[in-house]
């Protein structure tokens, strides 16, 4: 098909459906604010208003708008007005609110959170100001509450997949790879590697060869690559199509993790919608060029996360890493050249070939172009999903976006990157959001996980979670990490319980750093992380704890009762089944 | 013992697997969705059909912890321990779900009616501490609340 046609058809349905004659309310519903707050009773319920009142109007299923404390948030375009948004929706509320509005122009105050336009009404406040919204900078978000998840002409009139019109149309593929190596783009998956280079390691080999996007996510505190998933999964695909297209690729893989309906269904309807339209399977827009993309499902398993692993999960076997070299660019998946990349780096790749890198690497510091999505946890006033400019500092994005820590409590560490990553103090504020800062100052970037934590929790009590966590999902097959993360486990419990000695401390330095010098995969490298990181700014929390005082109380009052599930867990059959 | 599903009920099932590229891994996923465990001859029927022993069929089954060998109860219940919900106060909601539901650990209870099983982040940590029952999320949750949700269970 050709993408002018497609394109002006697609504009045609989007001038009707904005054209105001019709009420157009838009549901936010996405990971938190999705099902688990009633999104599809809402929605039930105004079909239900509409059917018996005889008055048209049109619901799209829209993404997350970051706010999502605020959930389930709806507006409305209708009228010439601008678009009036309300927050915390829900079944009972949400007729009351529409009726209001669409039957008497009365704008309720209840739940407003405000308009959004060119023209504002007087005496609502301006949507664009909210502190969530405000500070955010949205590139692979742009889309994400504005249209519809699973309707990919909306994605169109909305410039979806002109990035990949034109690099199909009017660049070759090493442009591509050299456009993206000139954004400066870096995988946020967590190592930070520079996307562009990645896909040259695989340009010149022939044959069949793979795109693998990777949305494990089983980090803890991490939730962006599902929400972009749940929220535009075509920016997704489009992204997925133009890497296959720069290095040549045949084919690509979206692993996710079963059971998370949402971004499975999601992406599934995505990819069927695209393949109806001619933008993946053969002769991608009269361009020659055929991609073909598949959803892989893994089972529960943290290091099915890990690159190798997640090659071996999609050819169904355990996921287990695999020793390198050979490196996935020359023996991937099936034994085939693949390049393996996290779902939020390939969802930057459309606005990058449409918009130039220079336009790219504008936004940003020098060293990290363009944006973090952050996830922001715990004790907050404010959690939510963000996206924010590179180089703000963790200071605004707690203070401003997230609104500071409820309760008149006091900041005391920050958890970031994912259970691998790292601990900082509050005096990290001043730390600059960006991946080498950040690695300065001791943690990392990584996937934009951050959980906020209060002066309530020891460092002993959040260190052995984070060990815990470490311990249960090592995938067993090398033993410095089987076995170092569950002596690390045991000596963090035995200091948790008032049993530590001073000894312990340089006993686990030795175990740590036996497990990074002889572990196979990053997961026992990084396994001691946690308590290093912690030890540099809580050292006092380890020494008090070991005295039989914690300095909060949070070791005694909290019992984790760890899982006794261990791999293999085959312990469950029953003899003589 | 015998089996509640045959051999060819599994099969059907496999063979019309939703994913594109069937795999051990693709087929067990399969089977685990529509019966709800993995029955014994299961393995068998998927190591035939994907032409590999059934010793590396219980290999993969018994790496991926979502595997279950035995029915599950009717409600599926889990609770999310990962360190944001930790520190809005899983282990209280653990303690409690072990105390009414007369458990040690995760597990099933002793009528079979609830399968409880403890997870490391169930993706929406904005409305930590969180719990699921038959998969469907309630956040921000307490031990009252949750206690409420246990006691109607049955
Ligand atoms: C134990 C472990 C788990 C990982 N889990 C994930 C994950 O869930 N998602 C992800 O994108 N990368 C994960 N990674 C990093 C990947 O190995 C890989 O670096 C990344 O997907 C590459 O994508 P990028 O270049 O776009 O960052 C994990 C690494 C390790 C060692
Ligand atoms: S380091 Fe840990 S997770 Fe990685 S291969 Fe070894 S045992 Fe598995
Ligand atoms: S606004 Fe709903 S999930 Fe973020
Ligand atoms: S840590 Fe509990 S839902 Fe993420």
């Amino acid at each position: 098909m050709n993408y002018e046609i497609i394109k002006s058809d697609s504009d045609k349905k989007w001038a009707e459906l904005t054209n105001g004659s019709i009420p157009w309310i838009r549901i936010s519903d996405a990971m938190c604010c999705g099902s688990s707050l009633g999104s599809d009773e809402i929605i039930d319920n105004l079909k239900k208003y509409s059917a018996e009142n005889k008055i048209q109007i049109n619901i799209s299923r829209v993404g997350c708008h970051g706010i999502c404390y605020a959930g389930t948030i709806i507006d409305v375009l209708f009228n010439g007005n601008p678009r009036i948004f309300w927050g915390y929706i829900n079944p009972k509320n949400v007729i009351k609110t529409i009726n209001s509005y669409i039957q008497n122009g009365e704008i309720l105050k209840d739940n407003l959170l405000g308009s959004y336009g060119d023209e504002l009404i007087k005496g609502v406040p301006d949507f664009s100001e909210l502190p969530g919204i405000k500070y955010q900078k949205r590139i692979a978000l742009k889309n994400s509450g504005n249209i519809a998840f699973d309707d990919i002409f909306q994605y169109i009139a909305n410039d979806g997949f002109s990035g990949l019109n034109k690099a199909l149309h009017s660049m070759k593929s090493d442009e591509v790879i050299s456009e993206v190596k000139n954004s400066g783009l870096r995988g946020r998956g967590g190592a930070a590697f520079p996307t562009g280079v990645k896909w040259s390691f695989m340009a010149n080999s022939k044959g069949k060869k793979y795109i693998l996007c990777n949305c494990e996510e089983g980090d803890p505190g991490a939730f962006n690559d599902k929400g972009i998933l749940e929220s535009d999964p075509f920016t997704l695909i489009e992204g997925m199509i133009i890497a296959g297209y720069a290095t040549g690729s045949t084919n690509g893989f979206v692993f996710i993790r079963h059971g998370h309906e949402g971004p499975i269904v999601r992406t599934e309807q995505a990819i069927k919608q695209a393949y109806n339209n001619g933008l993946l399977g053969e002769n991608i827009l009269e361009s020659g060029f055929s991609f073909d993309i598949e959803v892989s499902l893994t089972g529960d398993s943290y290091v099915a996360g890990e690159e190798t692993a997640l090659m071996e999960s999609i050819e169904g076997k355990s996921s287990k890493p695999r020793s390198r070299p050979p490196f996935p660019a020359a023996y991937g998946v099936w034994g085939k050249p693949s390049t393996i990349n996290n779902v939020k780096s390939l969802s930057y790749v459309a606005e990058i070939i449409r918009n130039g890198s220079d336009w790219f690497k504008s936004t940003g510091t020098e060293s990290s172009s363009g944006t973090a999505i952050v996830c922001l946890s715990g004790n907050i006033v404010n959690p939510g999903m963000y996206e924010v400019e590179m180089g703000v500092s963790l200071g605004d994005v707690i203070e401003k976006l997230g609104g500071g820590i409820p309760d008149g409590r006091k900041l005391k560490m920050l958890q970031t990157g994912g259970p691998l990553g790292g601990v900082l103090g509050s005096d990290s504020l001043k730390v600059k959001i960006d991946f080498d800062e950040m690695a300065k100052a001791g943690a990392i970037l990584g996937s934009g996980g951050i959980i906020v934590v209060d002066d309530r929790t020891c460092a002993v009590d959040l260190t052995k979670s984070l060990v815990a966590f470490c311990q249960y999902e090592s995938c067993g097959k090398c033993f410095p990490c089987r076995l170092g993360m569950t002596h690390l486990l045991e000596i963090v419990e035995k200091i948790s319980r008032g049993e530590g000695q001073i000894e312990d401390l340089s006993l686990m330095n030795k175990i740590g750093k036996n497990m990074q010098a002889g572990s196979l995969c990053g997961h026992g490298q990084l396994g001691y992380n946690p308590i290093s990181s912690a030890l540099k700014h809580f050292q006092n929390d380890f020494e008090k704890c070991m005295s039989g005082d914690c300095p909060t109380g949070s070791c005694k009052e909290r019992k984790i009762v760890f899982p006794i599930n261990t791999r293999p867990n085959a312990w469950q059959v029953k003899v003589g089944m | 013992m015998l089996e509640k599903y045959t051999d060819d009920y599994i099969l059907n099932i496999i063979e019309n697997q939703h994913c594109k590229t069937h795999t051990m891994l693709s087929s067990l996923l399969t089977v685990q969705d529509d019966i709800g465990y993995l029955p014994k001859n299961s393995i068998n029927v998927v190591a035939d059909f994907m032409n590999v022993s059934t010793n590396d069929v219980w290999g993969v089954a018994s790496f991926y912890l979502n595997f279950r060998f035995d029915p599950p109860g009717k409600y599926n219940v889990e609770i999310c321990w990962g360190p944001t919900c930790h520190i809005g106060g899983a282990s209280e909601l653990q303690q409690i779900a072990l105390e009414k539901l007369n458990l040690v650990n995760q597990g099933d209870t002793e009528d079979g009616k609830v399968s409880l099983k403890f997870n490391t982040c169930l993706g929406a940590c904005p409305q930590a501490p969180l719990i699921s029952v038959n998969h469907k999320l309630h956040g921000k949750m307490d031990v009252k609340k949750f206690s409420k949700i246990l006691d109607k269970l049955n």
